[in-house]
């Protein structure tokens, strides 16, 4: 029966991925998500419970799951876990203090269950502001080194400029497909 | 296959609700599906429907179910289903106060609410509303108000209801969006300014002024929703109610306007707000009800219902202006729609001639047995008020009341049939024996405990007053050995009566009550063990106290009393004198709570427990230091206004008596908004012999607040001396402040003073009112004991006796017994009597025989257990 399914999916080949966007309030989720669908900058307020989006990337549709990141709202998020195939982690690369915070959310989150088979995407987001912290900076300060048995990959991006985003869900993209 | 024979089985069962075998755990099991990565809408949609249908035939979910259920619909909204979504919002609604953290859908509601989609918009504004808090408004307050001032009337709509929705949680949100419900108002869609004017309405509605403002632009504007005029008229009439002005104010001619409006909902609301205002003359009724004449006649059911049922209502109020309409009622009488004939002659037999009663009676025996329970209690209640009319049609109307209570019917239609016989019973001793043979036979088969219970009472208090007591007896009997244990103690209990007032059945009584004490129920038993061993003393005081007076305390009372009896420990015996009695209900008392049943369609509820004026005012005086230890509450009197009541501070006050001491209330209110007032005291000047034992200022007086001030005052021991008149002023400190804000502007203030009208202390505030079921019994048995005075006095100021009676009741403040405060007509003489309780529990009896000649003579008989007492009413009276 499994392998039945996963041949539909390899026929079609666009099966709707879910991917979650996760990370600390005001990482810039919530615009990278709306960048991602219409392509522009919109305006956003902090994200009271959830946005969730189809978001087209070439060939693949993607259900994506914009989680706010309020300390209230946290909480919520293992309600969303289940059937996930990919999680992007948004971090605000010049929030230096709270980057610790972002560590352990991120430690946490992975511990769960129902994310053991989900691919991870690091974005080292707001590069564009000036004193902060570089991709390898942040790599260090997430101990993304402790991570084993995970396809992962951390991007530098900015989403206001819109730069680095495409070389990430291009890795995504690519990733979610080699998996099947 | 076969399983398809059972569904189709199921669904004849069902009846064609597809809904009908469905069952909680297993739609909630269902509701997994909401999970899945790919929805299937249709499926979903199904399923929360069943949800849905649960929740509203009353099906309980836990908080954890719901929650549960909450967050798997959340995960709906990746769906693009527009029905689907529809649904989800619904979803949204019925759960959000059972689960938790609602606040998750938030965002998401937010952008629909925004969005391009015009179908999800409202929606997503009645359903965000009602996830959000006090905390959370302020997130969304941009969007609600710009979705108040919205284009799409839909929206606009849905953002005002919810604001007054939300207004109960947090009205100094909503206040801030009155400039964008104003815009609204001018809406061109007629929900839209219905809606905006109830927004508008409730964001000012306790202010007064602001109110008027509004009813005098809109009224100028002429509105185009005729929902928003009817809407208007309320407001305005309610207004009209409350101020002091004349009709002929811009107000009252607003609403006549109203009736020449092209709107039929319109001219309703506006006829029936004219008719129903207290203050209409009949000379403006007349257009009002020629309106509802016209309305009559309309071959739509829901006018002609709507004006016979208003001119069902103010046929007891305006009686000549309702026979103007006896002609199109008579048409009515045979309306196809049985509501309509009902009212109608119910109207006509309130508003008719006795010639017409036998008529009317007959017609409407016609189709009683078609209408519901309902519109059978109008009927009652007309025949009520007719049988008071016209007492000599009694038997007409007894026969036919004893016809209806054979029928099949509620409790709420079989008490008020009972409650009109008994009425009917007190008010007209020819009817008195019929009635209770009808009523005896009523109770043979009764499935109402409460109502054979009261008619037991009845029985046990008039039986043994009949001709021939004993043939009731059997019926009494009947009871103990054929119902329910509470039946068979109020039986018992009516037996008992019957034992000590005849004294030749008392021998038969005496073995009945031998049998009851074999009963199996313990109520029962005592009841019968208690009678019987009282009545083989053979002592008539002792009935007097024990079996025909009821216990007079108020109930709440006694059990506070001995609640403390207990926690104090003493050695003495409980004594039941230092517990308040209960006041008597007055006969004004009787007649309001009489009116507003009258001839009202709408049942109003079981009837709340009574609680007395004592008992509301005991709470509150509990609180004040210095007043428990003054012991129970005695009595309250009525509220005495000591200011104008448009004056700048309105000041009013409630003597609270004690057995020594005298507790006034004041209650201040400061008209002025720029004022605060600190400080504030009441200077008493009191009469000789009483001494101020303490004055509880009122610190602070904010506009429009109502704060109290107390003076404890401790009585004369000179019994005539309390009798006085005290002078009062009330001073204060004022501070000018800000009126939008209410804070002072300096922190110093000057100190002013405000004249209050003189209060007088009165003997009746120092008077309980106690019911004497048998005021002859207790009058033989004071004849020992008591002090006696007697005096005799000419009141030339009274012309009539009953003017007599009411003047003397109001001012001695003792109850009528017996129903001697009804004067018999035609009489020139007449006896009045009348029962009492003194503060410190000194029972009073007084017997006043008048005489009309030229003015009314009155020969004055006071017994009290105490001498002072006894001279100081009769000092009192001359």
């Amino acid at each position: 029966m499994g392998g039945l399914l996963s041949y539909f999916r390899g026929l079609f080949g666009s099966r709707e991925m879910r991917i979650l966007i996760l990370g600390l309030d005001g990482a810039g989720k919530t615009t990278i998500l709306y960048r991602l669908q219409v392509g522009e900058v919109v305006t956003t307020i902090p994200t009271i419970g959830f946005n969730v989006e189809q978001v087209q990337y070439k060939n693949l549709k993607f259900q994506v799951w914009d989680l706010g990141g309020q300390t209230s709202i946290r909480p919520y998020w293992r309600c969303y876990y289940s059937n996930t195939d990919a999680i992007i982690y948004v971090v605000d690369s010049a929030d230096k203090e709270r980057i610790g915070i972002s560590k352990d959310e991120l430690f946490h989150m992975l511990r769960e269950e129902e994310l053991q088979e989900a691919i991870l995407v690091v974005l080292a987001n707001k590069q564009d502001m000036a004193g902060c912290m570089s991709v390898a900076e942040v790599h260090q300060a997430l101990g993304l080194d402790a991570l084993k048995n995970r396809t992962f990959q951390i991007f530098k991006t900015s989403a206001t400029k819109g730069e680095g985003l495409d070389q990430a869900m291009d890795w995504l993209a690519n990733a979610l497909q080699n998996r099947k | 296959m076969s399983s398809f024979k059972r569904d189709k089985k199921e669904e004849e069962d069902g009846g064609g609700n597809p809904f009908q075998n469905i069952e909680k755990t297993t739609v909630l099991q269902e509701a997994r599906i909401f999970n899945e990565n790919i929805i299937n809408a249709k499926k979903c949609t199904h399923i929360l429907t069943k949800i849905l249908y649960l929740l509203n035939q009353g099906e309980q979910l836990g908080a954890k179910e719901a929650t549960e259920v909450f967050f798997a619909m959340t995960k709906l909204f990746q769906s693009k289903d527009v029905i689907l979504r529809r649904m989800v919002y619904l979803g949204i609604k019925e759960l959000s106060s059972i689960a938790d953290d609602v606040i998750i859908v938030t965002s998401s509601l937010t952008k629909d609410m925004t969005g391009k989609e015009d179908l999800y918009r409202a929606a997503a504004i009645r359903a965000l509303c009602s996830i959000t808090d006090v905390t959370m408004l302020q997130t969304i307050e941009r969007y609600m108000k710009q979705a108040i001032v919205d284009k799409n009337p839909a929206v606009s709509s849905a953002a005002l209801v919810s604001s007054l929705h939300m207004s109960k949680i947090a009205s100094d949100v909503i206040k801030r969006w009155v400039n964008e419900a104003q815009e609204a108002v001018n809406s061109d869609n007629i929900m839209v300014q219905y809606h905006a004017l109830g927004v508008l309405y409730h964001i000012r509605k306790s202010d007064r002024l602001a109110v008027t403002k509004l009813v005098a632009k809109l009224t100028r504007m002429s509105l185009k929703s005729h929902y928003a005029i009817c809407m208007l008229i309320r407001i305005a009439s309610k207004l009209l109610e409350e101020e002091e002005t004349s009709n002929d104010s811009a107000l009252f001619s607003f609403i006549e306007s109203c009736l020449r409006h092209k709107s039929e909902m319109v001219i309703y609301e506006a006829a029936h707000a004219i008719v129903n205002s207290r203050r209409t003359t009949s000379r403006e009724l007349g257009p009002a009800i020629s309106v509802l004449q016209l309305f009559c006649g309309s071959p739509k059911p829901t006018l002609r219902f709507a004006a016979v049922r208003t001119l069902n209502q103010v046929a007891i109020n305006h009686p000549a202006a309702v026979t103007a309409c006896n002609l199109d009622l008579e048409n009515l009488i045979t309306d196809s729609n049985r509501s309509i004939a009902t009212l109608a002659i119910t109207t006509l037999l309130k508003t008719g001639a006795e010639s017409s009663v036998d008529r009317l009676m007959k017609q409407i025996a016609t189709f009683v047995s078609e209408i519901s329970d309902e519109f059978k209690v109008v009927v009652v209640q007309a025949i009520r008020a007719l049988a008071l009319k016209f007492p000599r049609k009694h038997s007409v109307l007894m026969n036919f009341l004893s016809a209806m209570l054979r029928d099949e019917g509620g409790l709420e239609y079989k008490a008020s049939i009972a409650d009109t016989i008994i009425t009917i019973i007190e008010d007209n001793a020819d009817a008195k024996e019929t009635g209770l043979a009808h009523l005896c036979e009523f109770i043979e088969d009764c499935e109402h405990t409460s109502l054979a219970v009261r008619i037991l009472h009845l029985l046990g208090k008039e039986g043994p007053r009949t001709k021939q007591p004993s043939r009731y007896i059997r019926f009494i009997y009947n009871r103990v050995i054929l119902e329910n244990p509470t039946v068979r103690a109020a039986a018992v209990s009516a037996m008992a009566q019957f034992g000590a007032l005849c004294p030749d059945l008392s021998e038969n009584i005496q073995v009945l009550l031998a049998r009851c004490q074999m009963d199996t129920d313990d109520e029962v038993r005592d009841r019968a063990t208690y009678y019987s061993s009282i009545l083989r003393q053979q002592d008539k005081s002792l009935y007097n106290n024990y079996i025909l007076e009821p216990l007079q305390v108020s109930i709440p009372s006694l059990e506070r009393c001995l609640k403390d009896y207990i926690q104090s420990k003493s050695d003495e015996a409980f004594n039941i004198k230092s517990v308040p009695v209960v006041a008597a209900p007055t006969e004004e008392e009787k007649q309001i709570s009489n009116q507003k049943t009258e001839g009202m369609l709408i049942s109003t509820g079981p009837p709340r427990p009574v609680v007395s004026r004592e008992e509301n005012y005991t709470e509150k005086l509990s609180a004040i230091p210095g007043i428990q230890q003054l012991g129970p509450l005695f009595k309250s009197s009525e509220i005495v206004e000591l200011t104008e009541s448009e004056t700048e501070y309105v000041v009013c006050c409630i003597k609270h008596c004690f057995t020594r001491h005298l507790v006034l209330q004041f209650d201040c209110i400061n008209t002025l908004n720029d004022q605060l007032l600190e400080n504030v005291r009441i200077q008493l000047d009191p009469s000789e012999g009483y001494q101020i034992v303490k004055d509880i200022p009122c610190q602070k007086l904010p506009y429009n607040e109502m704060g109290t001030v107390y003076i404890i005052l401790q009585f004369p021991d000179d019994l005539p001396n309390t009798v006085g008149t005290f002078g009062a002023v009330m001073k204060f400190v004022v501070k000018d402040c800000d009126p939008n804000t209410g804070l002072p502007d300096t922190d110093e203030g000057y100190d002013d003073e405000y004249m209050l009208e003189d209060l007088e202390v009165v003997l009746g505030d120092q008077i309980q009112r106690v019911t004497k079921m048998n005021w002859a019994a207790s009058w033989d048995e004071s004849a020992n004991g008591f002090v006696e005075m007697e005096d005799t006095y000419s009141l030339s100021s009274m012309n009539t006796l009953e003017e007599a009676v009411k003047n003397i009741i109001q001012f001695l403040g003792l109850q009528p017994a017996e129903r001697t405060d009804k004067v018999p007509e035609g009489k020139t003489t007449h006896t009045l009597l009348l029962a009492g309780l003194f503060r410190g529990g000194h029972d009073i009896l007084v017997r006043s025989k008048l005489a009309l000649a030229d003015g009314v003579t009155m020969q004055l008989t006071v017994r009290s257990t105490d001498a002072d007492i006894a001279e100081l009413i009769t000092s009192a009276v001359g």
